[in-house]
């Protein structure tokens, strides 16, 4: 059957039917149907979270100051930017303002969060979608050698010998039956294309990532006085600044200890520049022809806008916030997350209910409601407790549908660059078209950034980019912070509203970040200084939410149509796609998987 | 009741929590305690409780670092580089019956973690010491002390009746393993001797069971299907 759904996809079902359960190397779990026709192209999509996620629910009667180490503990990838979303929502709520130093290093800890996150999903989970780590046995080192110093020349590891090293703790690896960390792969499918020795610099590079990932962490536990599990504070950050204080371990903020910031700011910022930027681009080069993925990219997308330079001026964010709508980059709407008509969440194909007939309307996130209730539509195909095949005409998901004034949005990294781009922001402007041209000299092509952007690799490109911004505006962000410190301000937390006696009987706040995987929010409401109703609304429910009441299909499902799979048993490019949203499902939906089976199954009907 | 806040400043410890610039170079001279789960849901909270009670009922030597690893993954890997030892606690499928305590060493740790995984950070902790594998700098002795848990799908839930009761004995497990492997003698605290905490106050085990809201205010049931497929399994 052929669907035409409002927001201008077209559904078809009829074809084969694959499924993918679960899809691996994220974080949490989720299943994906799609249809394919004839010629093995992708007709329909269906995203379902399998997990259910109450972190609404316990939340109530909670002290609103500790709810950010509540909600640290959802995931274990996510923990700093909704420990920040919640202390802002409280912060929000309450009229708190924060000293300016507590402003600068929570926009440091949120970058460096960012920035290790962007790193760790290209390398570590979405790499292997692009990479064959076992065509890199075949390597010539010196191709690979060659091959580096074309692509970043000031990369200082890049001799032969070095990829020759490697290359061979890799074969040892490999032959000692312990593929571990590469043994999901289709290693045999032709849907990978990149040559021998660009499969092993990757290789190399990814190992080199796990070797810094570690150093910039560090800072997280400088500023928040532990890791894992950073400190956070209503009212600004938990350490004391004393700049003629001891070099004693555990001694509050020192000269010594902001130099060691510094160094590790610089470092992440030539990893970046040197390492990951320039692999993403030519990575991307050899699959020039792969320009599938875009989805809802190339018209809806939305950010809630961050980074500001102005503590108190939201025009300061230096990733600017709006939504744009059917591709109107010239039209830049603004969004208010505490319009009741903008932000809305359904659940007509969620798990959820919302009770008394009211199945199809949207609900603000102050108004937000998380009641479970599974059921399943007449069409499901296997038992209740083993679904072979999923109707998606019903309930589907244990993620719900958000929508911006009714349209859905993709969120994220890309969702961040196009806003930005069409907004003119020089940084972003320049860093785009730099990278356009070197990704154009490679390839041969002559792609814009309207053809580029809206696309799978447009989107791990975007990632990219903006992690290595984000070490930019660490670099600036440090800087005020001396100079203030300087000045004499060694303030970092304002306790006067500390005490629940000095709130009003009844307040309510949002708090917005710009999470790695996109606009995160959490709204709260307190009363009697407690929790009455907490929501978060996370960038991987707007992207792999089901469809809503009207039909409109959300990011995940829209990215995927139009794709031909090489071989729908080896659904490596259903995994390239949704990877590069870096789905973050253990946020989305949580609960654990009751089987160990780590290879996806994918069953073909 | 309001359940106490977390206090404005936190003190910091350096002996749990390894100071940047200086501690993590003596990983191979370390041997870490390491507590994994997430406490969030009922059971799989259990090595995290565990090494919350280790860190508040003992005395421990500069050469032991306690852990609250939650559901970190690779954010664990600095502090699992080169160590003289690491001990995990954790609440694992082992096929066994409820509340059961289990041990294995050496080779057998991984394999056990990865072989039944019911829950996401053993993914991703398998993940981790295949890593420190790759990269030739796994711990020197390495041991998993567990529990086979009741429960995990009480979300908000604490730890079952179970489950809890065995906390304080596989702490002691903990110190027999310190004591046999590596010949250190841990104490007690004195009496009315008070610690600095592992976790922020807001997430200890008696703080977060006791401010739980009631059955009426937060659900309990969790994914049907799921749990379904969890029965048929087992």
């Amino acid at each position: 059957m052929t669907v035409q759904t409002p927001n201008g996809f077209t559904l078809d079902n009829s074809g084969r039917r694959i499924v993918v359960d679960p899809l691996t190397r994220i974080e949490g779990h989720m299943r994906c149907e799609v249809n394919v026709d004839a010629d093995n192209v992708i007709r329909n999509a269906v995203s379902t979270g399998t997990m259910w996620r109450g972190l609404e629910v316990i939340l109530k009667g909670r002290d609103p100051r500790d709810a950010w180490a509540f909600v640290e503990r959802i995931c274990g990838v996510c923990t700093g930017c909704h420990a920040l979303a919640s202390v802002r929502a409280v912060e929000d709520a309450l009229d708190i303002r924060i000293p300016y130093n507590a402003f600068l290093i929570r926009q440091i800890m949120a970058k460096v969060l960012a920035w290790h996150d962007h790193v760790v999903h290209f390398y570590h989970l979405h790499a292997l979608d692009w990479v064959n780590p076992v065509n890199a046995l075949k390597a010539d080192p010196r191709a690979t050698s060659a091959l580096q110093q074309s692509i970043s020349p000031n990369h200082p590891l890049s001799s032969p010998g070095y990829f020759r090293d490697v290359q061979n703790r890799l074969k040892k690896f490999v032959e000692s039956g312990q593929l571990g960390i590469f043994k999901n792969g289709y290693w045999d499918s032709a849907a990978y294309l990149l040559p021998p020795e660009a499969d092993l610099m990757a290789v190399t590079h990814y190992l080199e990532a796990l070797d810094f990932q570690k150093e910039i962490v560090k800072i997280h536990t400088i500023f928040g006085g532990k890791n894992p599990h950073p400190n956070y504070l209503v009212g600004g950050v938990p350490c004391a600044i004393n700049m003629e204080g001891d070099m004693a371990a555990g001694a509050p903020l020192n000269m010594e200890r902001l130099n060691f910031v510094k160094q590790k700011i610089d470092e992440a910022f030539e990893f970046s520049k040197n390492v990951y930027v320039p692999d993403v681009i030519a990575i991307g080069s050899f699959y020039k022809n792969w320009l599938y993925g875009g989805g809802l990219s190339a018209t809806n997308v939305l950010d809630y806008g961050d980074y500001p330079t102005s503590q108190d001026d939201k025009s300061s964010d230096r990733l600017p916030g709006g939504v744009i709508l059917d591709g109107k980059w010239e039209e830049i709407l603004p969004v208010d997350p505490r319009n009741p008509e903008e932000v809305q969440e359904f659940v007509t194909h969620s798990w959820y209910t919302y009770g008394g007939g009211r199945e199809d309307i949207g609900l603000h996130p102050w108004d937000g409601v998380t009641d479970s209730h599974f059921e399943l539509g007449a069409g499901t195909k296997g038992t209740r407790t083993n679904i072979e095949e999923i109707d998606e005409n019903a309930k589907y998901s244990w993620v719900k549908s958000p929508r911006w004034r009714g349209n859905a949005c993709e969120v994220g990294p890309l969702s961040r660059y196009i806003l930005a781009y069409a907004k003119n922001v020089p940084y972003v402007k320049a860093q785009v078209d730099d990278a356009l041209d070197q990704f154009n000299h490679l390839a041969g092509t002559s792609l814009t950034a309207r053809q580029a952007l809206p696309t799978t690799i447009g989107r791990t490109l975007a990632r990219a980019l903006e992690a290595h911004y984000c070490a930019q505006m660490m670099v600036d962000d440090y800087d005020a912070l001396i100079a203030n410190i300087r000045n004499g301000d060694l303030a970092t937390a304002n306790v006067a509203k500390w005490d629940p006696a000095t709130w009003p009987k009844e307040a309510k706040g949002v708090g917005l970040v710009a999470a790695p995987r996109g606009g995160l929010g959490h709204w709260i409401k307190i009363r009697d200084g407690r929790i009455e109703n907490y929501q978060c609304v996370v960038p991987s429910t707007w992207n792999s939410g089901p469809r809503d009441a009207k039909g409109n299909i959300g990011a995940f499902e829209a990215s995927l149509l139009g794709t031909p799979m090489v071989n729908p048993e080896q659904p490596v490019e259903i995994l390239r796609t949704l990877h590069s949203f870096d789905p973050c499902m253990a946020c989305a939906t949580h609960v654990m998987s009751p089987d160990g089976a780590e290879l996806a199954r994918v069953t073909i009907r | 009741m309001l359940s106490k806040a977390s206090s404005p400043y936190f003190g910091h410890n350096s002996f749990m929590f390894p100071d940047p610039l200086t501690d993590l170079a003596s990983n191979d001279t370390t041997i870490l305690v390491l507590g994994i789960g997430n406490i969030l849901w009922a059971d799989e909270g259990f090595g995290v409780r565990v090494v919350e009670c280790l860190a508040r009922d003992y005395v421990w030597p500069a050469s032991v670092r306690l852990m609250d690893g939650g559901t970190q993954g690779l954010f664990l890997l600095p502090y699992l580089e080169n160590l003289a030892g690491l001990i995990i606690v954790d609440a694992i499928d082992f096929g066994l019956p409820p509340a059961t305590i289990h041990e294995v060493h050496g080779a057998d740790v991984p394999a056990t973690i990865g072989a039944r995984k019911m829950s996401l950070h053993q993914t991703g902790f398998q993940e981790v010491l295949a890593l420190l594998d790759l990269r030739g700098c796994s711990p020197r002795r390495l041991s998993l002390v567990g529990v086979q848990p009741v429960t995990l799908d009480d979300y908000g839930g604490g730890l079952t009746p179970a489950v809890a009761a065995l906390v304080e004995k596989v702490g002691l497990r903990v110190l027999d393993l310190l004591r046999q492997d590596y010949g250190l003698d841990i104490a007690p605290v004195e009496l009315g001797q008070q610690l600095p905490g592992l976790m922020a106050e807001a997430v200890t085990q008696a703080a977060y069971e006791s401010g739980r809201p009631d059955a009426e205010t937060a659900c309990r049931h969790g994914d049907e299907r799921l749990l379904a497929r969890l029965k048929d399994a087992s």
